[in-house]
């Protein structure tokens, strides 16, 4: 297929399986990711353990289900206790140095790929995908300073 | 209890916080950890590294989720809101499909100085169905033409031929394109309403949803899929044309395949194949840009073949493919049976018969009521659209003819006898006689048609059967599936129905299918199911409402009809954007457009703040400010979440509203038009554009300050706006600029452009970092 100057087609393709659609797993994991969006977006820092468990406390007996009556009082609870805080620029900074074993005030994508998708909280692969396009500059190295400041939520207005 | 020590703490773990849970739980996390890697360990390495990098790389994780989360929510209410204005415009469109309709029949005729657009579109006297004179032989082409020059019966490389050429930007000479649909129309005439496919002979059936005239869709479908072939079986789910630029490069490559490969290749109908939706959206005008000449005689051929598209496809008697969804009254057996050309619109009825017709006849009669109409003087009525007056339906009803129904004449007398104000069904069709009124010498059988929440006027159209075949399509062209059972009136877009699984349950028995397959609707993914799996949808216009807003996809079903997804973006830029970029800027835009529709709405806005606000502070409350917000625009959004994007807050944290007009001014401002008249203007630029092209019967782009006059008088009128003559000679006067009574009607749609006063700052996309608010 021929290639416009200026233009080009690029693609992102994957093919899904076809998906067993009245899996009660499958609901379970969509109602974890949609809770998570919730809760970051309140402000809060919970990691993946921390989202289960709480789904686990809120969940109607593993329907899948999240009934708003029962979120709304933990949720609250949480963010009165101040139980998931946000990480501090500092905080942050001092992780990205753990990683950086040489020293050299950056990281190179294959290194953050390996800690990122085999340490901790594993990443998937889109995820680690995007999180490359995001943070790896014109040199294909994550500066993770540059990062940081720029990339820190700001309280809300 | 006491503080755990920092040996189990390492400096980048937030300190302890004394409830005691986290020395065990942190101790068996370590102890897993150090276990883990023990037998990777570099034993020259420090074990302490190794656990800080642990923890730093669950740090790194929790934060880079939290950040594309919010990324995530960013992304939903945009998509709210490009789907909410899209429907709410739909719905526009509907309410005055009346009016266009009006329009169409009337208008054509208040120059008399011969055949217009209208007028040959919608020329009754010839039956679709018989052959227009097409002399496509006679048209030059002359030398210099450098694009593709086709020969029939098509070839492998004709179709090469045009793709090269639509990929280098080159438009295909009327004189190919006259004949490709000349063609195409005398295959579709052949075919049955319904298809039948088999996969016993073919490897993979694609199924493909909307395109909207976005060629590069469909050239990455050809290039990830294959092109169609023999062995590459192609079925289009409708919606080819309207909102894309390139519909016409779209449509002429379907029917070119599908000429080339008639046993391969198959196309629904769509409900944007329909020649009054591409009027408004935009396929119309494309033909008539690009074909300056023949653009017409396109314009009549694509009628017609849009009308003879099948309507569904059926894939081993399983598999049921259709544009929009069914309804319970859907019934496969009667839609096979109908003649399916005579649903030529889903927004006017059939016409039966094609007989009898006096056009002069009908002329005189227009000229008549409406000049009886002229001299009444608009009538003040409510604000709110839903509310049909009294003297709207006098009015409508007076400017209809007699139906002569009785005879076998075609109701075509008059096309707004059988004119629909949208493609609902009337609820009742028992003749009554019209209210009187003046200058109407006789009485007329008319409905009382459900127009939103009102009943309108409108006389009696044929006969039940007519009326039966035109619902069935509609509701194949326009439903949504819905989770909740049952089956009720699509009351979104204004036709079909809303058909929840049990309806789908209850059809797939009924024929012995397993499956529905349908687009009509734009999904983030490009595909959804629901309705427990059975039902499908597929939309392949990827980037539908703003660059990065969805993907495309198409199904693919093998011999043992499972299918399987196949997902796509096209990306405008050589670099691929990130997703901070790509939400952001599909954000901007969807807040642009918001803002544009508050501002179309300000002075309803202002008056229901106020009415918040007695003491006139300039400020109300957040839960006010959405309330009003909600009950004005009848947006479903998520309002308090909005909120910062759209108004200030006064420092008791209460709203400011007048600064939600802040951001948005007129373009150039005609001092002596009211506020009200201009954003009423605003609101209708769209319509108001299509209703001038329509008169300005030689592409002009002039109109004369009495057809002006006249047509703004009736549109109010239409609207309920209370516009009195005065303002609108007024306006007509201050509009032609060189006082020879004619109005250049583009200088006068750019005067009620709005202009976005902050555009510089909006459309900047600077680095791939988003630093404010994430």
């Amino acid at each position: 297929m021929c290639t416009r100057r200026s233009e080009r087609l690029s693609t992102r393709s994957t093919t899904r399986p076809t998906a067993p659609w009245t899996s009660g797993e499958l609901v379970r994991r969509q109602a974890a990711q949609e809770i998570g969006t919730i809760i970051y977006s309140l402000g809060c820092f919970p990691s993946q353990k921390d989202l289960h468990d709480f789904i686990a406390k809120v969940e109607e007996d593993h329907t899948g289900y999240i009934h708003l009556d029962k979120f709304l009082p933990a949720m609250t609870k949480v963010l009165q206790e101040h139980k998931f805080p946000p990480i501090s620029e500092d905080l942050l900074l001092q992780a990205f140095e753990a990683l950086d074993k040489e020293k050299k005030d950056y990281l190179d994508p294959e290194e953050l790929t390996k800690y990122m998708t085999q340490e901790g909280e594993p990443f998937t692969q889109e995820e680690m995908e995007e999180m490359l396009t995001a943070l790896a500059d014109h040199r294909n190295q994550i500066h993770y300073k540059d990062v940081v400041s720029q990339m820190t939520i700001k309280p809300d207005k | 209890m006491k503080k755990c020590s920092k040996v189990i703490h390492s400096r980048i773990v937030s300190p302890c916080n004394g409830s005691g849970k986290c020395r065990v739980s942190r101790v068996k996390f370590m102890a897993r950890v150090v276990f883990k890697h023990a037998f990777h360990l570099n034993l020259k390495g420090n074990l302490w590294d190794c656990v800080a990098a642990m923890k730093a790389a669950v740090l790194i994780q929790r934060w880079y989720r939290r950040y594309i989360a919010r990324l995530e929510m960013r992304r939903r209410y945009t998509w709210n809101i490009f789907q909410s204005i899209e429907y709410a415009g739909e719905q526009d469109q509907l309410q005055l499909s009346s009016f266009f309709s009006f329009m169409l029949d009337n208008f054509t005729q208040l120059n008399g100085n011969g055949p217009d657009l209208i007028s040959q579109l919608l020329d009754p006297l010839v039956d679709p169905w018989l052959d227009r004179e097409t002399c496509y032989n006679q048209i030059h082409v002359p030398e210099s033409y450098t694009g593709p020059r086709l020969s029939f019966p098509l070839s492998v490389s004709d179709t090469s031929a045009l793709l090269s050429a639509f990929k280098e930007q080159q438009t295909l000479h009327a004189r190919y394109a006259l004949q490709l649909l000349y063609e195409t129309k005398k295959l579709l005439k052949q075919m049955p309403n319904i298809i039948h496919l088999s996969t016993s002979y073919i490897k993979d059936i694609t199924i493909c949803g909307d395109l909207h005239g976005r060629l590069d869709d469909l050239l990455l479908i050809f290039y990830k899929n294959g092109l169609p072939s023999a062995d590459t079986p192609y079925v289009f789910n409708g919606d080819f044309v309207d909102r894309g630029k390139k519909s016409m490069e779209v449509v002429i490559l379907l029917f070119a395949y599908l000429l080339l490969y008639p046993d391969s290749m198959h196309l629904n109908r769509g409900n944007h194949e329909d020649h009054i939706m591409n009027l408004r959206y935009g396929f119309t005008k494309e033909v008539m840009q690009k074909y300056k000449t023949h653009g017409h005689e396109m314009l009549k051929l694509f009628q017609d073949i849009f009308s003879l598209l099948p309507v569904a496809t059926v894939i081993d008697g399983k598999i049921l493919i259709v544009h929009g969804g069914i309804s319970d009254q859907t019934d496969l057996d009667f839609l096979s049976s109908i003649e399916r050309h005579k649903v030529k619109s889903a927004l006017r009825f059939p016409r039966h018969s094609v007989g009898q017709l006096d056009i002069g006849q009908s002329c005189r009669q227009a000229k008549r009521t409406r000049s009886t109409d002229a001299s009444r003087p608009s009538s003040s009525r409510s604000q709110s659209k839903n509310q049909g007056t009294p003297s709207l339906r006098n009015r409508r009803c007076g400017l209809s003819r007699k139906d002569s129904a009785a005879s076998n004449s075609s109701s075509s007398s008059s096309s707004s006898s059988s004119s629909l104000c949208s493609p609902r069904t009337p609820s009742c069709l028992s003749p009554r006689p019209c209210p009187s009124s003046p200058g109407m010498p006789y009485t007329i059988n008319v409905l009382q048609v459900p127009f939103l929440d009102s009943l309108s006027s409108v006389p009696a159209p044929s006969p039940a059967q007519h009326e039966r075949e035109w619902k069935q399509i509609v509701d194949i062209l326009w439903s949504d599936p819905k989770t909740q059972e049952g089956c009720s009136p699509n009351t979104f877009r204004g036709g079909g129905c809303y058909f929840g699984p049990d309806v789908t349950q209850r059809l797939l028995l009924r024929h012995g299918l397993q499956l529905l397959i349908r687009s009509h609707e734009c999904k983030q993914e490009g595909y959804e199911l629901c309705h427990g799996g059975q039902v499908i949808t597929i939309f392949s216009a990827s980037n539908y409402y703003e660059e990065g807003s969805n993907r495309g996809a198409y199904v693919k079903l093998g011999r043992e009809l499972v299918p399987r997804f196949y997902q796509y973006q096209v990306s405008r830029s050589t670099r691929k954007l990130t997703l901070t970029q790509r939400v952001r800027a599909a954000e901007g835009s969807a807040l642009r457009a918001l803002k544009e529709k508050l501002f179309a709405h300000r002075c309803e806005l202002m008056a229901g703040f106020l009415q918040c606000d007695q003491n006139n502070t300039g400020s109300v409350s957040v839960s006010e400010w959405a309330q009003v917000l909600e009950s004005v625009l009848r947006l479903d959004l998520p309002w308090r979440t909005l909120r910062p994007h759209l108004t200030r807050l006064a420092p008791d944290g209460s709203v400011d509203y007048p600064s939600c007009f802040e951001d948005m001014g007129p373009g150039n401002p005609l001092p002596q038009v009211a506020p009200n008249l201009a954003e009423t203007l605003f609101r209708y630029r769209t319509d108001i554009e299509i209703i001038f092209n329509i008169i300005d019967k030689d592409h002009s782009g002039l109109i004369s300050a009495e057809e002006f006059r006249h047509t703004w008088r009736l549109f109010s009128a239409h609207l309920g706006v209370d516009i009195n003559d005065r303002a609108i000679d007024d306006l007509a006067r201050s509009i032609d600029f060189n006082k020879d009574g004619s109005i250049d009607f583009t200088e006068f749609l750019e005067a009620f452009r709005v202009v976005h006063k902050l555009d510089s700052k909006d459309q900047h996309l600077s680095g791939k970092m988003d630093g404010e608010k994430c």
